[in-house]
């Protein structure tokens, strides 16, 4: 009967990637109609490959590392410079010239990927050794700062001819088609989850629930953060480079720690130590936020023009929905939990239970359900 | 007993363990030894440096004098540095000794195992994987081949050998149960189980009957004595309830304030009237 389930749940996989695969030829078909829709599908999941190299070291090494958006201009310059076709480069550097040395350096895109992410992860191991040697919220300020420096070395005029400056670099060569887009990502994301469920992914978690216990199994607590943290800055590298491969064009300011902040919030919400929620999570911010463009409009009633609606009002809406969630779900919205196919069928069969819960407590509006949900907070500030 | 009767092999020796924590001394000067296939306890009042001397044998600290042999092999070795070379150097050893200082994952793979007095279980994880996780260092494996799924065969070997531990140790049924959700004694027992996975040649137990009732302890007795005899270990425990200590141990050693204070067969500890005195204390000490 076990066996049974096991076939059932690959026959669901294989329907799910099924969908996927033709909602995707769909696309592909019709990717002029739908434009819009597929860049913003298209970001979140390069989001999502970050968002879940952030998550390996977070949720699962138990480092706090905020240097994200540091190696992932690491892997979109490498990945400009080695990709931008070589007759379009003069127009690229047109103000301070193109420096010899890069000058007919070209390789494909996926090479370009590779190496974007070898540069990262051998930075990651040079700043590893004096940073993992401190905790949590230092570690978090001292990745921080690295990250700022590696912005401000790519801005700095001396690499004018390199980087371009502040000028940016522009004409990298999109994806050549949409499967490749979203395979790229999801093949970083299997590999990482393959990592996290093997021996490896088992030692990062006994680190994360207590060094000393750790290193009483063996385990050189210095070797495997270092490990944790040039895994994770590959693949942050490698997002970086399909982030350049999106945008096409990209500069220095994209790589500001507001980056940092936008996969750390995807982290947070889609919960700590969970894949699917790290997906989930880029996801529904990347697109959220583009739903959200509803508020920036000015809204006009019967002649009334309704106050607040004005451009930038969106981000008071989206930060209000994200304080609601981290009040009300302070878990993230998949806890530590990963998807599978028994709790989403789990989920669907409660639902009819939930509502019935809600509207029984709806009829006790006063009085009643106030003890149990301040006694529900307090549970969940422990489990917190 | 009778294997300890003729020409005992030395598993651990400690020579002038000093730990100093600013002006604090939790070690001073302790010497012991232990053989092979003995139990021996280390017992004191609380805050008697016991755990402290635990900590330097599995490299935790660093101890500020002294040397740690493992199977005749030096694995701790400090030149006391700085102020503390004036105060150390010439009284105890007059010839400066070289540094060794091994990291607690080297310890461990020399075949040290230990538990803690304060469980340190893997919390989150379940019963199998923390058991799974102390198997990880002895695999050939590298990131690559565990990513790739290239160690199969490898993976199923330490599979196996968890599921054959936790079956001897009576733990297989719970082993998809979250550790901290066992009750407190089965947290114990995984612990020494976890520690019995890394394939340990000496295990050292941190209070292992604390917070236990008497039936437990009793049970615990047997269990100590039969996880010597069947993975052939050399246990040293530190361990406050008496009863335990008296029954099994082949030699204690007492701790006081940092130092020893008595050494000899649970008989003549128990007549001892220093180990008396410290666990007691005397009307004049008192009074201070």
């Amino acid at each position: 009967m076990k066996k049974n389930a096991v076939s059932k749940n690959k026959l669901y996989t294989l329907a799910a990637l099924l969908v996927i695969i033709v909602l995707l030829a769909f696309l592909q078909a019709n990717s002029a109609q739908y434009s819009y829709q597929i860049s913003i599908l298209e970001r979140s999941a390069i989001y999502a490959v970050v968002a879940v190299s952030m998550n390996l070291l977070t949720g699962f090494t138990g480092l706090f590392s905020l240097g994200q958006a540091g190696f992932m201009a690491i892997g979109a310059y490498t990945v400009a410079i080695l990709t931008i076709p070589v007759d379009s480069r003069a127009s690229v550097y047109y103000v301070n010239g193109i420096s010899p040395a890069i000058a007919n350096l070209h390789c494909p895109y996926w090479l370009a990927l590779i190496i974007a992410g070898i540069l990262a992860a051998a930075l990651a191991a040079l700043i590893g050794i004096p940073v993992l040697r401190l905790k949590s919220d230092y570690l978090a300020i001292a990745t921080l700062g690295f990250s700022e420096i590696i912005r401000a070395v790519i801005a700095a005029p001396q690499l004018d001819r390199i980087t371009n400056g502040s000028y940016g670099l522009k004409s990298i060569p999109g994806f050549p088609n949409l499967f490749i887009a979203f395979g790229l990502p999801a093949l970083c994301i299997l590999l990482m989850v393959l990592l996290i469920n093997s021996s490896y992914g088992r030692a990062f978690k006994a680190l994360r629930e207590d060094e000393v216990a750790a290193q009483a199994m063996g385990l050189n607590l210095f070797r495997y953060k270092e490990l944790a943290f040039i895994i994770s800055s590959f693949f942050t590298g490698v997002g970086g480079g399909l982030l350049a491969i999106f945008m096409r064009s990209i500069d220095s300011k994209t790589f500001s720690i507001n980056l940092t902040y936008d996969i750390l919030l995807i982290v947070v919400l889609g919960g700590i130590g969970s894949i699917t929620g790290s997906v989930i999570g880029s996801f529904l911010v990347t697109a959220g936020r583009e739903w959200l463009r509803f508020f920036d409009n000015p809204l006009v009633i019967g002649g009334f023009v309704v106050p607040l609606f004005r451009s930038g009002f969106r981000m008071v809406i989206f930060s209000i929905l994200l304080m609601m969630v981290v009040l009300f779900y302070r878990r993230g919205i998949m806890g530590s939990n990963e998807f599978s196919w028994e709790g989403l069928g789990r989920l669907i069969r409660s639902i009819p239970s939930r509502i019935k819960r809600k509207s029984k407590a709806q009829k006790h509006p006063a009085g009643i359900p106030l003890c149990p949900e301040s006694m529900d907070d307090s549970k969940k500030g422990d489990n917190a | 007993m009778s294997n300890i009767a003729k020409t005992p092999i030395n598993v651990l020796h400690m020579q002038d363990i000093t730990m100093q924590f600013g002006g604090v001394v939790a070690v001073n000067g302790l010497t012991l030894d232990v053989n092979q296939g003995e139990i021996v306890a280390l017992i004191g009042p609380n805050g008697a440096g016991k755990t402290t001397a635990f900590n330097c044998v599995t490299g935790i600290y660093e101890p500020t004098f002294g040397q740690v042999d493992f199977m005749g092999e030096t694995i701790l070795s400090n030149t006391p540095k700085g102020k503390m070379k004036k105060t150390y150097l010439g009284e105890v050893s007059p010839r400066p000794i070289p540094i060794i200082s091994s990291t607690p994952d080297v310890i461990t793979k020399k075949g040290i195992a230990r538990t803690f007095q304060n469980i340190r279980l893997f919390g989150q994880l379940t019963v199998f994987d923390n058991v799974l996780i102390a198997k990880h260092m002895r695999a050939k494996q590298n990131v690559f081949s565990a990513t790739l799924r290239l160690n199969r065969k490898e993976e199923e070997r330490m599979r196996a050998e968890t599921t054959a531990l936790l079956e001897e140790q009576n733990l297989l049924h719970l082993k998809d149960e979250i550790a901290t959700s066992l009750p407190y004694g089965l947290q114990r027992r995984l612990e020494i189980a976890r520690a019995l996975a890394t394939e340990p040649k000496f295990l050292l137990l941190d209070e292992p009957a604390a917070g236990m009732n008497p039936q437990e302890t009793q049970e615990l007795t047997d269990f100590i004595k039969q996880i010597r005899d069947s993975y052939h270990l050399t246990v040293f425990m530190i361990e406050h309830h008496m009863d335990l200590v008296m029954q099994i141990s082949d030699r204690i050693y007492v701790l006081d304030f940092g130092k020893l204070i008595a050494h000899g067969t649970p008989e003549d500890i128990q007549n001892n009237e220093r180990v008396i005195e410290a666990y007691l204390g005397v009307s004049d000490d008192a009074e201070d």
